[in-house]
C-alpha cells in the first residue's frame, strides 16, 4: 500500500485571482519580510478582500525557520483564528505555514514530533493555500515539512498526508523578478527532484509522469529563465516543473543527491538547490549502473540518446553537468567555495548524517559508510565517481 | 525456532542486536527506548507488548511487559503481526511503514528519521532470528 496526494493546483494567467473566489472569513499570511516588501502579500490580501475576507500578515519567516518562529506563528494563529493559512513565498515560508497550521489545530504538537501516525485534523480549524514564489522547492504540493535543528546543524523532513495543502496557486507573475542565482539552485532542486522521483525505488505510475515531463520542461526551459528572467514563457514552464517535480517526489522519495546536499547544507550552509545540483551527477555516476535502465528512459524521453542503456545513462549525466556549467553553478565542492581542510575535519559527519537521511535507503543501490565518503571526496574534486 | 513476539523471541532478538557489529556501528550514538506492539489479530487474540532498551548500539535490556504502565518508553510503534511479519520479512520498509500509518508510531519523528541506518539494521537484525509466524 502506498499513496498519491496532490492539492487542488491553479494555474495559468491571473491564477492568483482565484483566491478572490474562496469563502471565508479570514486568512494568515505567512511570509518572510523579503517576499512582504515586493508587494505579494499585500497583492494576496487584496485578492482576499473582494471575497470578503479579512488578512493579517505574519512575515517573520526566516530561511529555515527556527521552532521559536513556527512556535510564535502558532500563537498568532491561535490570536486571529483564521479559516484559512496561506504560505507565500519559498520552501521555508510554505513549510513555516504548514507547521503553523498544525500548531494552530494542535497547539500541544511539538513540530518536529508530527509523524504520520498521528491524525492532526487540521482541516478542523482552516485549509490552506500554497502560493511558492519560487521554482522551486515544490513545498507547495508535498506532506513534508523540513525542521530546522539549528544546535545539531541539520535539518529534517517530517511527514504527514495531512499537511499536502488544499490548494497551490502558481502565478508566474510572482517569479518573473527572480534572481539569476536563486533562479539557478531552486531550478537545479526542481531537476534533482524530478531525476530522483523518478528513479526512487518507492517510484510508481502516479510518480512517473509528472518527473518525465518536469525533466524534459528544466532542461528546456531554466537556462531561458536564466538568462532572461523577464522571458514569462520561460517562468512558467520553470514553475509548472517544480511542482511537477515535486508532485513526482513528494510521492516517491527524493535520493542520494538529497542526502550528500543536505548533509553539506547542514554543515555548511550551502544554498539547497545548490547543494544538491552539485551532487547530482556524482551520485547519477554511483547509481549507473543499478540505475541504468531508469537513466535511459529519461535520456530517450527527452530525445538525448539512442545507444544502449549505460550510454544513455552518460548523456544524462553529461547533461545534466553541461545544465550546472550553463547556470554558473560549482561543478564540485571545491568550486562551491569550501576549503578543503574545513571539509576533511567534516567529512565523518557528512557521513553520519548522509547515511542516516530516509533518501539514502529508496536507491536503487544503497552505498555504504565507505562510498559515502569516497563520494564525498570525488565530489570535492570533481573526480568522475568509478566505484 | 522461537514463536514471533514470545519471550524466546524477545530474547533471541535482544541476543541479534548485541552480536550485530553493523547494528552497533549505526546506532552508535542512539539512545532511545521502544514498546514494539503487537496488535491481535486473527489467531492473535492478545495484545503484545515487547520492551527494548536501546542505547548507543547495544540492547540493555529486552522484555515482554506484562502491563504497558511498566515501562515508560520514548517510542512506541504498534501493529498487526501481518504488518509486523512484512517488516521483517523486508516486504515493508519501516519509514514506508510509518507514512502509511501500518506502523502506528508515537514518539519524536524527527529523531527517527535521523537514524534510518539504524533502523535499517535493528531489522536486519530480526532476520537472523529463526521466527515462526502464527498463522
Amino acid at each position: 500500500m502506498w499513496y498519491f496526494a496532490n492539492p487542488l493546483i491553479v494555474f495559468g494567467d491571473d491564477a492568483l485571482e482565484h483566491l478572490s473566489r474562496i469563502q471565508g472569513k479570514r486568512a494568515l499570511i505567512v511570509t518572510d519580510r523579503n517576499v512582504a516588501k515586493l508587494g505579494f502579500a499585500e497583492r494576496v490580501g487584496n485578492e482576499l478582500a473582494k471575497a470578503g475576507l479579512e488578512y493579517h500578515v505574519f512575515d517573520e519567516v526566516e530561511p529555515d525557520p527556527s521552532v521559536q518562529t513556527i512556535k510564535h506563528g502558532g500563537q498568532v494563529a491561535l490570536d486571529y483564528q483564521p479559516d484559512w493559512l496561506i504560505g507565500l513565498g519559498g520552501g521555508s515560508s510554505i513549510d513555516a505555514a504548514k507547521a503553523i497550521w498544525v500548531l494552530y489545530a494542535r497547539p500541544d504538537q511539538e513540530p518536529d514530533a508530527i509523524n504520520p501516525s498521528e491524525f492532526l485534523n487540521l482541516r478542523q480549524k482552516a485549509h490552506m493555500i500554497a502560493i511558492p514564489t519560487t521554482s522551486g522547492t515544490g513545498a507547495e504540493v508535498t506532506p513534508i515539512i523540513v525542521v530546522t535543528d539549528v544546535e545539531g546543524q541539520r535539518k529534517t523532513g517530517v511527514m504527514s498526508q495531512e499537511v499536502v495543502p488544499d490548494i497551490a496557486i502558481l502565478d508566474t507573475s510572482l517569479v518573473l523578478g527572480l534572481p539569476p542565482q536563486i533562479t539557478a539552485d531552486t531550478g537545479m532542486d526542481a531537476l534533482t527532484h524530478a531525476i530522483e522521483g523518478y528513479t526512487s525505488n518507492w517510484r510508481s505510475d502516479f510518480t512517473d509522469g509528472p518527473a518525465l515531463i518536469a525533466i524534459k520542461r528544466i532542461f528546456e526551459y531554466l537556462p531561458c529563465a536564466y538568462n532572461n528572467g523577464s522571458d514569462a514563457e520561460a517562468r512558467m514552464h520553470m514553475m509548472h516543473a517544480a511542482t511537477l517535480a515535486s508532485i513526482s517526489f513528494g510521492n516517491a522519495m527524493a535520493g542520494l543527491a538529497h542526502s550528500l546536499g543536505h548533509a553539506l547544507g547542514g554543515l555548511f550552509h550551502t544554498p539547497h538547490g545548490r547543494a544538491v545540483g552539485l551532487f547530482l551527477p556524482y551520485t547519477m555516476e554511483y547509481l549507473a549502473e543499478a540505475a541504468a535502465n531508469l537513466y535511459a528512459e529519461i535520456a530517450h524521453f527527452i530525445g538525448i540518446s539512442n545507444g544502449s542503456d549505460l550510454e544513455a545513462t552518460q548523456a544524462l549525466i553529461d547533461r545534466v553537468r553541461n545544465l550546472a556549467k550553463t547556470l554558473n553553478q560549482p561543478l564540485s565542492v571545491r568550486e562551491a567555495g569550501i576549503e578543503q581542510t574545513t571539509y576533511e575535519q567534516a567529512l565523518p559527519a557528512l557521513v553520519e548524517r548522509a547515511e542516516n537521511e530516509a533518501t539514502t535507503i529508496t536507491v536503487a543501490r544503497i552505498p555504504e559508510s565507505a562510498d559515502l565518503e569516497q563520494m564525498f571526496r570525488y565530489a570535492y574534486e570533481g573526480k568522475t565517481v568509478d566505484f | 525456532m522461537a514463536t514471533f513476539a514470545s519471550a524466546e523471541w524477545v530474547q533471541a532478538f535482544h541476543e541479534s542486536i548485541n552480536a550485530s557489529k553493523s547494528y552497533e556501528e549505526a546506532a552508535k550514538n542512539w539512545e532511545g527506548d521502544f514498546y514494539f506492539i503487537v496488535e491481535p489479530e486473527g489467531s492473535q487474540t492478545e495484545r503484545i507488548c515487547m520492551y527494548l532498551d536501546l542505547w548507543h548500539g547495544k540492547s540493555r535490556k529486552a522484555f515482554i511487559v506484562k502491563s504497558e504502565s511498566e515501562m515508560k518508553p520514548e517510542f512506541v510503534i504498534s501493529a498487526s503481526p501481518k504488518v509486523w511479519r512484512k517488516v521483517i520479512e523486508k516486504k515493508l520498509d519501516p519509514i514506508q511503514g510509518m507514512v502509511t500509518r501500518q506502523l502506528k508510531l508515537k514518539g519524536n519523528m524527527a529523531k527517527i528519521m535521523r537514524a534510518v541506518k539504524a533502523a535499517q539494521e535493528l531489522v536486519n537484525c530480526t532476520t537472523t532470528v529463526a521466527t515462526e509466524f502464527p498463522e
